[in-house]
């Protein structure tokens, strides 16, 4: 039996997103790696994983965010089924860096990752009973077919690269 | 009469020439994918009753649910507007953009806004308007209008943008490749946003409990269109609403599968406007998270004649259109032409009937209508599970009552014994009342079949009647099928288990009385006691016309024939499956309830019967085999029909067949493109024929040409008989015991 991250790696890849493992501890290591220059980014909300300390730019300005050639946002869930991602809007711009730049690294925590669409909904509703929500299920790259053929990066992200932080061993 | 449906047939000619190939590529890559998106889906089914039973509920309820979006909007810090008609929703949005200066407005695809011309009436505010979806931006520059519900520009090939390009926009380097015109309009268009003043956009879904949006989409247009500038009008129709959030699941799984056969598409947007997400100035310098975040929203709620469509029983259920495509997806016709023929004003495809009705009038329907053939493939393939063909019957049936009084009326006394008004068109009263013409033409036949046959009588006929004269006409027979059986001298099995009413369609009864005997011998064979009483025609042929009334008479006067029967145990076996859809299908609306439930549960298509005999014990030993079977010989090519497909009842055909030693190779083409009288029309004859094309295609491949070519609907026999060299037959032609009896 897949675990339910292998088969979140299998259909991240059916939707020609990367995936990179990574621990906690190696993050911003693994991090600098997949990162195209110059990258701006939100501030991600976990606690054990941080932006603060790379070359990523948090507070990015109208400019940087045109000439960003890569942006790093949180996910709040993953689900497997699809290899689809959930991004929250917020303040800080987490929607903008993620849409913006060629290249969009997604930070998923492997605890966020639910099976399928019905615990999505389950898990957001609560959420958006509660106040303003915004959640963006973004499955791969953005693609168009209008101009006769299929092609990735139209008005968002060309390419998609997941970098999955495992759960701490108990 | 004759010079327009010339000029129509001269229409279409030229949609097929010019859009035809692209909006057949796309199109059926679409279905393809579909088809095999949702085989992975598990519960596809139960996801299809769920998403009916949402919209049912939602739109029974939808005044208080307008409310209920109402207080959910305006507690997240939007304002909701309820748009009386296109008038209402346009003054409100030019207002907004008034009140705000607004030079620039980005767009992201709304078929709602298509609906309204909201953009014309913004231009007239001197607002700069950029459809910023890539399929919308191509028509914009083209000044055409959309030819499909989420592909807007299927009938441009990249060439054509290309050229488009290239003349519009003078780019330093020519444009030539997909990715190259994807990236000059990325381009372009982001300018465009980061200027913008206002962004709007359509929604897919509007959720009464969160007051949320839900985009479909798949280019990031939409998010860009929301997350830039700081005001945001999201332009709807008021059936758009569901009840609550974890309402939107089933849709998220079905809407692209169904349109574009991907699993899901590369965004779903989920917004409950105003977003959070700080508006971006670029003109400034200062980081973008510190710019105050004093977005405002706006949802325009679109009536447009959506709360009358709501009270009419027969146009409610258009309502429920998730507007996902499958349904032209599906469509053969529309494959071959796409919405620039098979289209009103803004919507396209089967359920456009519906939608154009409702919101731009009953005449803006006229132009399309008629292409939808009643096939029934589409129904199968809509999510929420909409009768299509039915909302386009209906549409008809209106239209024909709307009819003035018609010059030629006298021509077609004593054939026209219908329930229609004076004045309805004379070719559809002419197919309508087929059931006479041919109680006519059999009774006088061969003489009959010899004068329809001259030329002077087929150019009379194709230009009072509009039959073409390329078309073969049936040939009717002297003696009927009842009468042969009648007449016949069998001695009748004894101690029969099962009892059977062979249904005497009008095809088997007059022209195909071949395969009607053919059936009675199987039967016979296997055991059954037969009858081939005198029954009316079923009412297909009127309903295809749009002529509800005449077909309900034909309906009960069918009960009325068969109930002995029924009541004495028999079954009823149909031959002809567009007749047995009707039985299963069409009936339950045109008799009451008892009546149709007797005869529904008890009628049997003849394969499906068989096999039911056979996997009951029967013994296949008398039947005919592959290996006795002279000269068709064992390898077989076989088209079933839409309707029987529609029904699931295509594997008993073929079951039998390769049960008595057949191998069978079956079409996947979704239509043979004859649907009964429509291949006749001259006004269709060619698109018909380009329909029949895929399926020809497939019979002379290499793998299906030395086959003999089976089919099991009468249309689908007289296209094929059309286009192949080989005469096609009725399957149950090789399966009944040689003919002695
Ligand atoms: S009628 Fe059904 S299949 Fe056609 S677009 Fe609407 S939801 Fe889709």
């Amino acid at each position: 039996m897949e675990t339910q991250l292998e088969t979140f790696e299998t259909n991240l890849g059916s939707v020609r997103t990367a995936v990179t493992r990574t621990s906690p501890a190696a993050f911003q290591e693994t991090l600098a790696d997949v990162i195209d220059e110059s990258a701006i980014g939100a501030p991600l909300p976990f606690e054990d994983v941080t932006l603060e300390g790379t070359d990523v730019v948090l507070e990015p300005t109208p400019d940087q965010l045109r000439e960003a050639a890569c942006g790093v946002t949180a996910a709040a869930l993953g689900v497997a089924d699809y290899g689809t991602v959930v991004l929250e809007s917020t303040p800080d711009g987490a929607e903008l860096a993620g849409l913006f730049p060629d290249r969009h690294v997604i930070v998923v925590r492997e605890r966020d990752l639910v099976d399928d669409m019905a615990a999505v909904f389950e898990r957001l509703g609560e959420r958006f009973r509660d106040g303003n929500g915004d959640a963006v299920l973004a499955t791969g790259p953005s693609a168009t077919a209008d101009m006769g053929e299929l092609v990735y990066g139209v008005h968002g992200p060309r390419e998609t690269h997941a970098v999955v932080v495992e759960d701490a061993e108990e | 009469m004759s010079s327009e449906r010339s000029r129509k047939a001269e229409r279409i000619r030229h949609v097929m020439e010019t859009e035809g190939d692209s909006v057949e590529r796309n199109a059926r890559g679409f279905n393809e994918g579909r088809y095999e998106s949702v085989a992975r889906l598990e519960d596809y089914d139960a996801y299809k009753d769920r998403a009916r039973a949402i919209k049912e509920d939602a739109i029974e309820r939808l005044p208080e649910l307008i409310e209920q979006v109402r207080e959910a909007v305006e507690a997240n810090g939007g304002t909701v507007y309820v748009a009386e008609d296109a008038a209402d929703a346009n003054r409100y949005v030019r207002e907004l953009a008034r009140e705000r200066d607004a030079e620039t407005v980005v767009k992201s695809k709304s078929m709602t806004t298509e609906e309204i011309d909201l953009n014309e009436h913004l231009e007239d505010e001197d607002c700069e308007v950029w459809e910023t979806d890539l399929g919308e931006f191509v028509l914009q520059v083209a000044d055409e209008a959309p030819s499909h519900l989420v592909a807007p520009a299927i009938h441009q090939s990249r060439e054509e943008i290309a050229a488009l390009f290239n003349e519009y926009f003078e780019p330093e380097a020519e444009l030539e490749t997909a990715e190259e015109l994807t990236a000059f309009a990325r381009e372009y268009l982001g300018e465009r946003i980061e200027d913008a003043d206002i962004g709007v956009t359509g929604a897919n879904f509007v959720t009464a409990d969160t007051g949320t949006m839900a985009l479909v989409t798949s280019e990031g247009n939409a998010r860009k269109t929301v997350a830039v500038p700081d005001t945001h009008v999201a332009v709807a129709g008021v059936e758009k609403i569901v009840p609550t959030f974890e309402d939107l699941q089933p849709f998220v799984e079905l809407i692209a599968r169904s349109g574009t056969g991907q699993d899901i598409t590369s965004y779903v947007s989920l917004f409950s406007p105003p977003v959070s997400t700080p508006p971006v100035d670029f003109d400034g310098d200062e980081p973008i998270a510190d710019e105050p975040n004093d977005r405002e929203f706006h949802l325009v709620l679109l009536d447009n004649g959506r709360m009358d469509m709501r009270e009419d029983d027969q146009l409610r259920e258009t309502l429920y259109c998730i507007r996902c495509s499958a349904c032209a997806n599906s469509c053969a016709n529309f494959q071959s032409v796409g919405g620039h023929v098979f289209g009103g004003e803004t919507y396209s495809g089967g359920i456009a009937t519906g939608w154009e009705a409702g919101v731009h009038g009953q005449e803006s329907a006229d132009e399309f209508n008629d292409l939808c053939t009643g096939c029934s493939r589409c129904v199968n393939q809509c999510p929420v599970k909409i009768d299509i063909p039915w909302i386009n019957t209906v549409v008809r049936d209106r239209r024909n009552r709307g009819a003035e009084d018609g010059q030629f009326d006298f021509l077609v006394e004593g054939l026209t014994p219908d329930e229609e008004p004076a004045g309805l068109d004379l070719q559809k009263r002419f197919f309508g009342n087929f059931s006479t013409l041919a109680k006519l033409g059999s009774a006088t036949a061969p003489a009959s079949n010899w004068i329809a046959d001259t030329l002077p009588s087929r150019a009379l006929m194709e230009r009072l009647i509009g039959v073409d004269r390329r078309r073969d006409l049936p040939e009717f027979e002297r003696e009927t099928f009842v009468e042969w059986f009648r007449t016949r001298d069998v001695p009748r099995p004894v101690d029969a288990d099962y009892h059977a009413v062979v249904y005497p369609d009008l095809y088997t009864n007059y022209i195909r009385t071949d395969r009607g005997k053919a059936a009675v011998r199987t039967l016979e064979a296997l055991g059954v006691a037969v009858e081939v009483p005198d029954v009316a025609s079923s009412g297909r042929a009127p309903l295809s016309q749009g002529m509800i009334a005449t077909a309900e008479d034909h309906a009960r006067d069918v009960a009325a024939d068969l109930e002995p029967y029924l009541e004495a145990g028999y079954d009823v076996v149909a031959i002809e499956p567009s007749d047995l859809a009707m039985f299963r299908g069409e009936y339950e609306r045109l008799l009451d309830a008892e009546r149709y439930e007797a005869l529904a549960e008890r009628s049997y298509e003849v394969f499906e019967y068989v096999y039911g005999l056979l996997e009951n014990g029967a013994d296949p030993a008398p039947l005919g085999r592959a290996d006795d079977a002279g000269s068709v010989g064992s390898d077989i090519a076989y088209h079933s029909h839409c309707q029987q497909r529609t029904l699931e009842l295509e594997t008993y055909t073929t079951n039998v067949l390769e049960r008595l030693g057949y191998d069978v190779l079956t079409s996947d083409v979704e239509c043979c493109g004859m649907a009964g009288s429509f291949g006749y029309k001259s006004e269709y004859y060619e698109l018909s024929v380009d329909v029949g094309e895929r399926l020809e295609e497939q019979f002379e491949a290499s793998d299906a040409a030395d086959r003999t070519v089976v089919a099991s609907g009468t249309s689908c026999l007289e296209q094929l008989d059309g286009l192949l060299a080989r005469r096609p037959r009725h399957p149950i032609s090789l399966v009944a015991p040689d003919s002695s009896g």
